[in-house]
């Protein structure tokens, strides 16, 4: 599979998430220069953690103007697979192609830790390599992670199954201390409705190499890689 | 016409004023004076510490690049170079604390990209007051996100540090940042400025009225008055850093410019007048030139404002077409504001007028080096000739309440608001004794330690000095890297007392003594005085980053014990020494016991065992022992392991048993072993002539200290863990 990773002049993961696609997942993987109008003819597109303009406004909230979204959001609209990461869900949030928002975490501080994960839906394209309720290990790192959605939108993505991940305890149970950031929910992934396009504060692209502490974050990207669940 | 007031307000004394006059040969003009003032100030000039500085050793083998540049430049071998340099922004951080350290970040960032090194990893040694009171608090919290907000956003790991608290610090924080860059050797880029007619260009953000007098303000001790300084400090924007290193690096590697320089403090000044001093040349700048925030400003103040995210380059007329093109992709300003010529002055225009003419050299090189007057420091009264010191009540409280003593205390609440993995290659995450960084494509990994401990040095200034260099190589070996060179951040207070100059004179012999013992080169630095509020100046401060190599980065050994059973062996001589330990200060309020020795050879034998150690594979845990003693090596080796294991140690008895448990004697290592490998081990310290002992096992779920069968300590590692970990958050629990 051909994955392009976007570059905001803010990104400051794209060269990881790179990295573990193209470098540790044997992938050919290639930047995508947030000012052109070219995807390169990749098959899936992923949007990196970083800073994308800075994020002095709402983080994501001038990454929407940037002339590739324009593609973007067709390859979405035409069901190619579009994976956002960190700053890349908040992107995906502002560009309406995921449904929420995100507020400071409930500590009012950056928060950069592992957290544990729970699988709540394993057939989606992103996640069909996990077991439903399987637990997984990876590092977040962000300001604005704290997931927010109005009642209504929350008990329709439930009821849909677009809740990929949940921040849980390392058993798989919802706790509060658990939910680091206070999303709501505990929402710390999700897909859109019709499957293709998902966001997920977590770090993945931190979590391929048993040496720098954990490798569950392939179930992530290579699910992505081998494309839809079946 | 230049007065005593106007001088003053310039931190010039009349003497240099006078030297200028000769240097200049006519009376200068007050934006004249104002480069002076700034070039010739203690942060840029070095001119109380130069003197002692050149006690240092700076070559060695691996050397490119040592003092005088950006940052100093090692050969690592594989084609590539490592660049750092730690620096001090003590002042800004006290006056605004976010800002001030968030520039602080920027500021070292900058000097390592200059060179053509990607930063890949930051460091921060952090001192404030008391965290019980609210300011110091407030001071540290506006620090931490300051380092956070820059760092994070700009997209470098900050991978560790240290931070310890004393009332000394209480108005005066320090706040310094170390930073790693690696780079291909072909690629090294310096502050050059050779080709007569070339052009001089300004890249980055447009300049504004901030940080005028930054580096001055550095120069001078604080008072009430002090707040009114605040204007002085700059405002940083890390996400047009992170543009401008794109841009810098794309430039650099295309080959595209002849020398760069960051504009850092003193601004235009220090970028235009160095890089023609450097390669002798001259510069003609037309300041209209200059992309300005503000309308209005002045030639004074444009050529001293601090304003970040800026550097200078010298390019080819050629060139400068290409180089514009990129700067517009990152959409950055890259403006031609002069040329290099030659005959050694830099000449100046705003509006159509020549408003400086000065000669380079006289105000990159020779601001007078001065000797100032000192009073050699005498060593705190011998042991036995103050008070004697009674033993703790309990020990088993003792050690909890040293374990809640801030200093000691688990430091996550710091961390956990740093991007420590960003770049993906922190193998070790904060916490460990060093940070580790895998280098991609690579078996090998670099280490870097930042230490200096405040209270050893006050105690006996060129032990202390001495020591932060010989802890900082012995961090390194307990993660099993070898030391290759040093970068050092001096806080000192007022060099115009003769104590404090005595005090500096004694930790620089300190350091460069255990610099030769251990081989390693001083590469760069940082020197910051005037630490002072109100007449008191803090306790002397040398901070040492220590950068190695680890040559499998699979045999790098972290400090969590890790299987039941294994034993703990010290390596390393305890001595009959309380002085200068948190213990002392924390648990009987004492700071006058003299400060532990060092001996550099026990040191250096030490080390090589648990180099040579791990090498083999024969370790499984290393951990130094630093505040606390023994008894805080031993419960961080739990915190750090498998969740909840404890241990039980037994000692001979034979010294005071708080020196054996808390004491703080140099030159040790707890380490754990697999019992079939502990004959190996001890062999292996026979054979190099250094002390080892198996003193316990890893065991249970307490931690266990006794003395000749007797528990000393014995605490649940679940209870320890709680003061430990609990500590700092509650602090800041108080008003949440």
């Amino acid at each position: 599979m051909k994955l392009g990773v976007v570059v905001f002049p803010g990104s400051n993961c794209d060269a990881d998430t790179l990295y573990a696609l193209g470098g540790v997942l044997g992938q050919e993987a290639v930047y995508l220069w947030h000012k052109d109008h070219d995807l390169k003819g990749v098959d899936g597109v992923v949007l990196p953690g970083g800073f994308a303009h800075g994020d002095y406004l709402r983080s994501g909230a001038i990454a929407k103007f940037s002339p590739l979204m324009r593609e973007v959001g067709e390859h979405a609209a035409r069901g190619g697979l579009v994976l956002g990461i960190c700053n890349g869900f908040q992107v995906l949030l502002e560009l309406g192609l995921l449904p929420g928002a995100m507020l400071r975490n409930k500590n009012l501080k950056f928060l950069c830790q592992y957290v544990t994960l729970r699988v709540e839906n394993e057939k989606t394209a992103f996640s069909h390599l996990a077991r439903k309720g399987q637990v997984l290990r990876m590092p977040i790192a962000h300001f604005d992670g704290n997931y927010y959605a109005p009642p209504e939108v929350l008990d329709e993505i439930e009821r849909n199954g677009q809740v990929v991940l949940r921040y849980a305890d390392a058993q798989g149970r919802l706790t509060e201390e658990a939910n680091v950031n206070g999303s709501l929910r505990a929402i710390a992934g999700l897909v859109n409705k019709a499957g293709n396009v998902m966001g997920l504060m977590p770090h993945p692209e931190r979590a391929v190499e048993a040496l720098l502490g954990g490798t569950d974050g392939r179930v992530i990207l290579e699910s992505m890689i081998r494309g839809r669940a079946r | 016409m230049i007065d005593d007031r106007i001088l003053k307000d310039h931190n010039l004394t009349r003497d240099e004023y006078k030297l200028i006059l000769k240097l200049v040969g006519r009376e200068p003009n007050l934006t004249e004076l104002g480069i002076f003032s700034v070039m010739w100030s203690e942060h840029c000039g070095y001119k109380s510490s130069r003197v002692h500085l050149k006690k240092l050793p700076t070559k060695g083998p691996a050397v490119i690049q040592g003092p005088g540049e950006n940052a100093g430049v090692l050969d690592i071998g594989d084609g590539l170079a490592v660049v750092f340099k730690i620096e001090s922004h003590n002042h800004p951080s006290f006056i605004e604390p976010y800002q001030g350290a968030a520039t602080g970040v920027g500021g070292i960032l900058r000097d390592i990209f200059t060179m053509g090194a990607r930063p890949v990893a930051v460091m921060d040694s952090l001192r404030f007051g008391p965290p019980d009171q609210p300011l110091n608090r407030a001071i540290m919290e506006g620090v931490v996100s300051g380092i956070a907000g820059y760092g994070n956003s700009f997209g470098v790991p900050t991978v560790g540090g240290e931070a310890s608290f004393d009332a000394g610090y209480a108005q005066n924080p320090l706040v310094n940042v170390f930073c790693l860059g690696l780079v291909r050797k072909d690629k090294i880029f310096y502050a050059k400025s050779e080709g007569v007619g070339n052009a001089v260009l300004y890249v980055g953000a447009k300049t504004g009225r901030d940080g005028i007098h930054g580096a001055t303000m550095a120069s001078a001790e604080f008072g009430k008055e002090t707040e009114h300084k605040r204007p002085n400090v700059q405002v940083g924007d890390p996400f047009k850093e992170k543009l401008l290193l794109e841009a810098c690096l794309e430039v650099m590697d295309r080959d595209l410019i002849i020398g760069i320089q960051d504009m850092g403090a003193a601004g235009l000044t220090c970028s235009t007048s160095e890089m023609a001093a450097k390669s002798g040349m001259g510069m003609d700048v037309d300041l209209d030139l200059v992309p300005q925030r503000e309308a209005g400003m002045t030639p004074y103040e444009i050529m001293l404002s601090e304003s970040q995210e800026r550097m200078l380059m010298v390019a080819r007329p050629e060139t400068v077409a290409e180089v514009q093109a990129i700067f517009a992709k990152w959409d950055l300003d890259a403006v031609v504001i002069g040329k290099v010529v030659d005959g050694g002055r830099l000449k100046v225009r705003f509006h159509g007028e020549e408003v400086i003419d000065l000669p380079v050299d006289a105000i990159v090189n020779l601001c007078p080096a001065l000797r100032r007057p000192l009073v050699k420091p005498k060593p705190a009264k011998a042991a036995g000739k103050g008070a004697p010191v009674p033993l703790p009540e309990s020990f088993g409280k003792a050690f909890l309440k040293l374990l809640a003593s801030p200093t000691i205390a688990d430091k996550e609440w710091i961390f956990r608001q740093y991007d420590h993995m960003v770049q993906t290659n922190t193998a070790f995450l904060p916490g460990a004794d060093a940070a580790v960084l895998r280098l991609k494509g690579s078996r090998r990994a670099l280490a870097a330690s930042l230490d200096g401990n405040s209270l050893h040095a006050r105690l006996d200034p060129r032990t202390g000095g001495a020591a932060a260099v010989a802890e900082a190589c012995r961090n390194l070996a307990c993660v099993g890297a070898r030391p290759i060179g040093v970068t050092n951040c001096l806080n000192f207070g007022n060099p115009e007392k003769p104590e404090v100059m005595g005090q500096f004179e004694a930790v620089v012999e300190g350091m460069a003594e255990a610099c030769k013992a251990f081989a390693i080169p001083v590469t760069g630095g940082n020197v910051s005085f005037y630490n002072d509020t109100e007449g008191a100046s803090i306790n002397p401060t040398p901070v040492l980053g220590v950068v190695g190599v680890i040559d499998d980065v699979d045999k790098a050994v972290r400090p969590g014990f890790n299987a039941a059973g294994d034993v703990i062996v010290l390596l390393g001589e305890t001595k009959d020494e309380v002085g200068g330990s948190e213990y002392l200060k924390v648990i009987h309020g004492r700071e006058d016991v003299p400060a532990p020795r060092l001996d550099l050879n026990a040191e250096k034998k030490v080390q090589a065992l648990c180099l040579d150690a791990i090498g083999l594979g024969l370790l499984q845990s290393a951990h130094d022992l630093s505040e606390g003693g023994l008894a805080v090596a031993l419960a961080e080796s739990c915190f750090h392991g498998l969740k909840g294991l404890g241990c039980v140690v037994d000692l001979e008895a034979g010294l005071r048993p708080d020196a054996m448990i808390f004491g703080e004697s140099h030159s040790r290592i707890v380490v754990s072993v697999r019992p079939a490998d502990l004959d190996r081990l001890l062999d292996l310290a026979r054979e190099r002539k250094a002390p080892a002992a198996a003193i316990g096992k890893v065991y249970g779920e307490s931690i266990v200290v006794g003395l000749a069968g007797r528990k000393l300590v014995d605490v649940p590692v679940r209870e320890a863990f709680k003061a430990w970990k609990n500590a700092v958050p509650d602090l800041f629990k108080i008003h949440a």
